[in-house]
């Protein structure tokens, strides 16, 4: 492991490699920061950009995005109640009042070291985990895969879906169906092609990502006279106040710190789940923990209430990336879109990456460390000035995120045909964003898509034909049981609902 | 029943998931895969099944919360404007080239959206268009066909 760790780090500390963090993080605080985008449109934003470097050096730079979008949406939750993603609302039930008490630096500076520890802790058990799970995947066999991803994107339908769990679990259909398009990667043969040879290839995943995410967000913000530059504007430069923390507060902060860096790990790694739920979860548990009179203090400026799920969403970030590199099975849409970078550039994540790719597996943990100190060093002394950008009116915002997007694909496919068929994506999921169906089960079920044929194909042709396989071994049972398990969960709080 | 619009696009996903599976069962796969366990065909029959079940599902289960969309209140109009120029971007792009097409693009967006400072409009069009063009090109080396700069012989 200290060899895996020494090649990481040689990897990751190259000029070139600190640069690409410090451009990912940078860009992806100001995309976090936006109510509305993010960090799956900051990376989608970032993937044309990252096929012009090699492997670990795009992974890496994705990676920064991804902390820095998450990091931006905590400064918007504080600064203007306005969460740029759902994995920061928590953050905004004690920093907004923490800023509006005139402590704005320095909810922002419990925020930045919060995450920091948070981060740092989880890359820790991600150092010692991934390698040990990496090895016990090796084990998997074909049917447990396709029980894995099953229950995959049931988890993500169950937990990104706000009780609408059909609407979600259409839209995992709906993904499957578009990864279906084109040609079966065993026999050839076309399918739903409609002898229009630009389907052949199938629909590519950045153009699918591009027009659900990029695109009709920009669409949807258009379309509900939102402006998310307009409460940038009301950031003052003078009103931010100290960034020290006290020894009080100090702590605070460490008392929760590492109990919620744990929770945050653990729910980051189960599929389907990730920050949004680590950080209420987190939220939640630490109020339980804490004495009657911190209890009281929650909601109105608690070190502990903005500690617990700062701490926890940052872990969650990189609980999240142990079921993508040990088994190459995304468990959130941001994940699942690196999964499907990571494949454009010809890289197959799962346990063999840690023998075959080592540098890429270690570079990109070793890059989530650096990003995490360079998110502390950069971001906080800067974020009065990156909350100035954001000022950029929505009049040029729109048209430059149509503009990245489209350029996106031009420049992979030189293609109308993809131009035409994104924007009519685009403009189908900005209607059914309007109606809460949501996106990321469809992105991630189109990137599992294949995965998911491909191992059934294997499993249906060495058990001839036989469902059986699904519960013939023991660890295939198990998986599909938890999977049974979320569903009778799913029914079961909509039959409630309906009583109520 | 109340009939809502996410009964409607529920109704459609199942007219979409009948049409696919029956699409899916009119796959060709060769005379030697027919019978196999697994063919080409075989995924997307239970994906077909899979999309009219949920659907079905949606379309006859009651709602609990309805979600209701003050339409009245949304921004067609711009939001159809943009659109139209993003497909006409599209439409032009290959034909007269990266530079010229993107700027104007770019401009025609900010003048769609309400901007009407036309020294921002420029800048944030051709000079960014050019910039954003060399980092392509010239940085990154990723190939930008452009017949319009090619004529006038600023690129090979």
């Amino acid at each position: 492991m200290i060899e895996g760790i020494l090649i990481g780090l040689k990897t990751a500390l190259t000029f070139q490699n600190i640069f690409m963090v410090m451009i990912g993080c940078f860009f992806g605080t100001i995309i976090g920061m936006l109510p509305g985008l993010g960090p799956m449109t900051a990376i989608a934003l970032m993937i044309p950009i990252t096929y012009g470097f090699d492997p670990a050096t795009g992974l890496i730079l994705m990676a920064g995005v991804y902390y820095g979008a998450v990091f931006g949406g905590s400064t918007s939750s504080i600064l203007l109640n306005a969460p740029g993603v759902p994995g920061t609302v928590a953050t905004s039930f004690d920093g907004y009042p923490m800023a509006q008490q005139g402590k704005a630096g320095k909810a922002l500076a419990i925020a930045a070291w919060s995450s920091f520890a948070g981060g740092t802790l989880a890359t820790i058990y991600l150092l010692f985990l991934a390698p040990s799970l990496s090895k016990v995947s090796l084990s998997f066999r074909s049917p447990d895969y396709f029980a894995l991803m099953i229950l995959g994107l049931t988890a993500i339908a169950a937990f990104s879906s706000k009780g609408q769990f059909i609407k979600a679990m259409m839209m995992v259909v709906l993904g499957l169906m578009l990864a279906s398009v084109g040609q079966d990667s065993l026999s050839d043969i076309t399918r739903f092609t409609f002898n229009n040879m630009n389907l052949t290839d199938g629909i590519s995943f950045v153009l699918v990502v591009m027009a659900t995410f990029a695109m009709s967000e920009a669409l949807t913000i258009i379309l509900k006279r939102n402006d998310p530059s307009a409460v940038a504007k009301q950031v003052s430069l003078t009103e931010l106040g100290s960034i020290k923390i006290n020894k009080e507060e100090r702590t605070q902060m460490l008392k929760a710190i590492p109990r919620n860096s744990v929770i945050g790990f653990l729910i980051g790694v189960l599929p389907g789940a990730g920050a949004t739920i680590a950080s209420f979860l987190a939220y939640g548990m630490e109020r339980n923990f804490v004495s009657d009179e911190e209890k009281a203090k929650f909601g109105k400026g608690s070190v502990h209430g903005l500690t617990a799920p700062e701490t926890a969403n940052n872990a969650a970030c990189s609980g999240a990336f142990v079921p993508l590199l040990t088994l190459g099975i995304p468990g959130s849409g941001t994940t699942a879109v690196m999964l499907g970078a990571l494949l454009g550039f010809g890289i197959q994540p799962g346990p063999r990456l840690y023998i075959t790719n080592p540098e890429i597996f270690w570079s990109v943990i070793m890059s989530m460390y650096i990003g995490m100190v360079i998110l502390l060093i950069l971001n906080l002394p800067l974020i009065p000035y990156i909350a100035r950008i954001l000022a950029v009116p929505k009049n040029y915002l729109i048209p430059l995120i149509l503009f990245f997007s489209i350029t996106g694909i031009y420049v992979m496919s030189f293609n109308n045909f993809d131009i035409y068929l994104m924007i009519g994506i685009a403009v189908i999921a900005t209607f059914m964003r309007l109606y809460d169906f949501p996106m990321p089960p469809l992105i991630l079920a189109f990137v599992l898509g294949g995965l998911m044929e491909e191992n059934l194909r294997r499993s249906l042709l060495i058990s001839d034909g036989s469902w059986d396989f699904l519960w013939s071994r023991p660890l295939t049972a198990s998986i599909i049981a938890v999977t049974i398990s979320i569903v009778s969960w799913q029914v079961y709080k909509t039959l409630k609902n309906r009583k109520v | 029943m109340n009939i809502n619009t996410t009964k409607i696009i529920s109704l459609l996903f199942f007219i979409f998931s009948a049409l696919y599976l029956y699409t899916a069962y009119n796959i060709q796969v060769f005379s030697f895969d027919e019978n196999s366990p697994f063919n080409a065909k075989t995924f997307p029959i239970y994906l077909g099944y899979a999309g009219m079940f949920f659907s079905g599902l949606k379309i006859i289960l009651p709602e609990v919360n309805t979600i209701k969309v003050d339409h009245k209140s949304l921004e067609y109009k711009k939001t159809a404007i943009l659109v139209l120029i993003a497909i006409i971007y599209g439409f032009t792009i290959l034909k007269v080239g990266y530079f010229l097409t993107t700027s104007l693009f770019l401009a025609s967006s900010y003048y769609a959206l309400g901007e009407r400072r036309w020294l921002w409009i420029f800048l944030l069009s051709f000079p960014f268009v050019a910039l954003f063009m060399y980092l392509l090109h010239g940085v990154l080396e990723i190939y930008l066909r452009d017949p319009f700069l090619k004529l006038i012989g600023v690129m090979g």
